[in-house]
């Protein structure tokens, strides 16, 4: 029977992947062939989708950007034979330098199989991490992910292993795993992309670092932004359960494991592992200080793992393969590989997952292709909205936390944004500040009130009021948030706006009139 | 307490006032918590919506792709600021801080759906397929 292949995940879904489904289906009962319908995961290769992939019996076979409007025209051209002779023909999508240049050890299956479909999770290498956890004292797993030299992906880059060992040594009579999916940063999709293409990797994971540590309960925070992959993931938990991989005795083994989704509320701070442990109690998302830390009390004041979407997703392959075949990839001190997004103004826009070690410069021209608009490129940001805007003359540094926080620029989660030469930096400095307004959770007067002063001062600078004085004070205020904030919202916010007054003080000028001459008061 | 308000906006459309107290009742706290709760989140509301909620993405990756310009477009075709809805009770306009599709922005969210690359004729279209009566585009 001919396969075809539409992607399910939120990107293809937002350019018509489902009318595309559909039309497909029409067209084949019109001319009489019968076809499987595969909803799969994205591959990631973002430009291309919708990406329709077709399996005649001899291979994939691939089309895109395949727009509804395109459906008749390739049915035409022979898609159901896979015939390769339309424009949008791309062939087996696998030898394509996007791809093939990657390094695909956490995402190695999405795209291939169906995302909620078990068995092809089992057949593409599935669960083979947890039959290892299975055969090992919880100190040999916790052991495992040390020598990994895995750090948390969220950002921090904590060692994950030493967070495990705390937890683990903690006595105590419940422990839980909190998996943060509340992937609020711009620029960043990939926490997405493990739960709507790949979601019983992050079951699997989960499952391990519970049998790490000794906890038998899971959450999955998940933001409430991501109603696709809300709907995915409680889709794979019911079969996780029905197929007895959760609940009691999984899978005869005896131990057991219970996960749940909770979604939050659209704020950007419950990010925040303190914030998102407080938001899961059922209470205003306030930070709280640290210590204690979470790992000593964490969720209900008990033990707890809070590890990122993807450092959960990194460990399967680490049981798998073993420590040392993560560890053999990247530089220095980072280790492994790291889910590189790219976004913005990029023309091939996607997931990169590569070993630390690759330039900026390789990840945005090699891979990205430069800017959709053809325009020259100006600034890219790393790291999120907290994250700096990096001026050409740092785009050869070596993606690796050490050597980004060489610069004061931040890896985060791994989140590329490009910008063209039309973006007005100050502009994107204020809204840093705008969104710390909006977004800061109250508990500490700098990133409380500093952000709203911010905004002012900025506002003062651009409209020409004694520019001088105002930067000076912009400085000032920026250090006082550094220094004087509990977590990194208020932390870091000034980091995008100090690489602007650093790097591209031309934009934090006062924006004069072209015809006249004269400041303008916006 | 966030899958309660999460139950009560999914099938009312918002929080009415007067689930404050049957909620702070049952789950034992006082309705000052359960109000610090509701203005705390952004996604709980407090006022019924329009039939249709949309969401323009305001973060940067959208802002590279002409987010900014797509924010005012929305604006000026539904005569709306964010938070507000429409006389007729046909649409509320919202803010959005990244709906995860920041590689083909600028995004909006109409309801439970994410749209990509949406240009203002793009977005007129969307919204002319929602409406059941013409409405003066300026």
């Amino acid at each position: 029977m001919i396969k075809v292949y539409v992607p399910c995940d939120t990107t293809a879904l937002s350019l018509g992947a489902d009318e595309v489904a559909q039309l497909l289906m029409a067209e084949a009962e019109r001319l009489g062939k019968t076809i499987e319908l595969i909803r799969n995961g994205s591959r990631g290769l973002f430009w291309l989708e919708p990406l329709v992939e077709v399996d005649a019996g001899t291979g994939r076979f691939a089309y895109g950007p395949v727009t509804p409007e395109a459906v008749p025209e390739l049915v035409e051209a022979g898609l159901f034979d896979a015939r390769q002779t339309h424009d949008l023909a791309l062939g087996d999508i696998e030898q394509h330098p996007y791809l093939k240049q990657q390094q695909r050890l956490t995402f190695s299956r999405i795209g291939l199989t169906n995302p909620l479909s078990i068995e092809d999770y089992r057949q593409h290498g599935g669960w083979q991490g947890l039959e290892k956890a299975l055969q090992l004292e919880a100190q040999g797993i916790v052991d495992e992910v040390k020598n990994s030299g895995l750090r948390g992906r969220g950002g921090a880059a904590f060692p994950t292993g030493i967070k495990w060992q705390t937890v683990l040594d903690a006595p105590a009579d419940q422990k839980y795993i909190v998996c943060n999916a509340d992937e609020g940063d711009s620029g960043t999709f990939a926490d997405r992309l493990v739960m709507e293409c790949d979601p019983y990797l992050l079951i699997e994971g989960m499952i391990i670092a519970g049998l790490a540590v000794g906890a038998t309960q899971g959450y999955v925070y998940l933001r409430s932004e991501y109603p696709v992959a809300h709907r995915i993931f409680q889709q794979a938990l019911a079969h996780a359960y029905s197929t007895g991989y959760l609940g009691d005795n999984l899978r005869g083994s005896g131990r057991s494991f219970d996960l749940e989704v909770r979604l939050g509320a659209g704020a950007y701070i419950c990010g925040e592992e303190t914030s998102l442990l407080e938001s899961l109690e059922g209470k205003r998302g306030q930070v709280r200080p640290k210590p204690p830390l979470p790992a000593i009390e964490g969720l209900f004041g008990k033990p707890t793992v809070v590890n990122n979407v993807l450092s959960l997703a990194a460990v399967p392959f680490i049981l798998q393969h073993g420590a040392k075949a993560y560890a053999d990839c990247g530089m220095g001190r980072s280790r492994g590989t790291l889910a590189l997004q790219l976004a913005g103004n990029v023309k091939q826009g996607g997931l990169v997952e590569r070993a630390f070690g690759l330039t900026l410069r390789e990840l945005i021209e090699d891979f990205g292709g430069g800017t959709v608009s053809g325009r020259p490129l100006k600034a890219v940001q790393a790291g999120g909205p907290l994250g700096t805007y990096l001026p050409a003359s740092q785009w050869e540094t070596p993606i690796d936390y050490e050597a980004f926080a060489e610069l004061g620029a931040v890896v985060g989660h791994g989140g590329v944004v490009l910008f063209d030469d039309s973006v007005d930096l100050g502009e994107q400095a204020r809204f840093a500040m705008e969104f710390c307004t909006i977004e800061s959770c109250g508990k500490c007067t700098p990133c409380r009130i500093g952000s709203v002063r911010g905004v002012e001062v900025i506002d003062r600078i651009r409209a020409g009021t004694q520019p001088e004085q105002n930067l000076e004070l912009l400085a000032e205020l920026c250090d006082t948030m550094v220094d004087g904030s509990l977590c990194a919202m208020g932390g870091m916010t000034p980091f995008p706006v100090q690489s602007v007054m650093k790097h591209f003080p031309e934009d934090l000028q006062p924006r004069t009139s072209e015809k006249s001459g004269e400041t303008t008061h916006a | 307490m966030l899958p309660v308000l999460h139950a009560i906006q999914d099938t009312c459309g918002y929080v009415p006032k007067t689930a404050i107290g049957v909620i702070a009742k049952r789950l034992q706290v006082t309705k000052a918590e359960v109000h610090g709760v509701i203005s705390f989140y952004h996604h709980f509301r407090t006022q019924p919506p329009g039939q249709q909620v949309i969401q323009v993405c305001r973060a940067e990756a959208c802002q590279a792709v002409g987010g900014r310009a797509l924010e005012d477009h929305a604006q000026q075709a539904l005569n709306l600021g964010y938070h507000q809805t429409s006389l007729t009770g046909e649409f509320t306009l919202e803010p959005v801080y990244c709906l995860g599709n920041c590689a083909c922005g600028p995004s909006i969210r109409i309801g439970g759906r994410i749209h990509g690359r949406v240009t203002p004729e793009r977005f007129n279209a969307l919204i002319d397929a929602l409406q059941t009566r013409p409405v003066e585009v300026q």
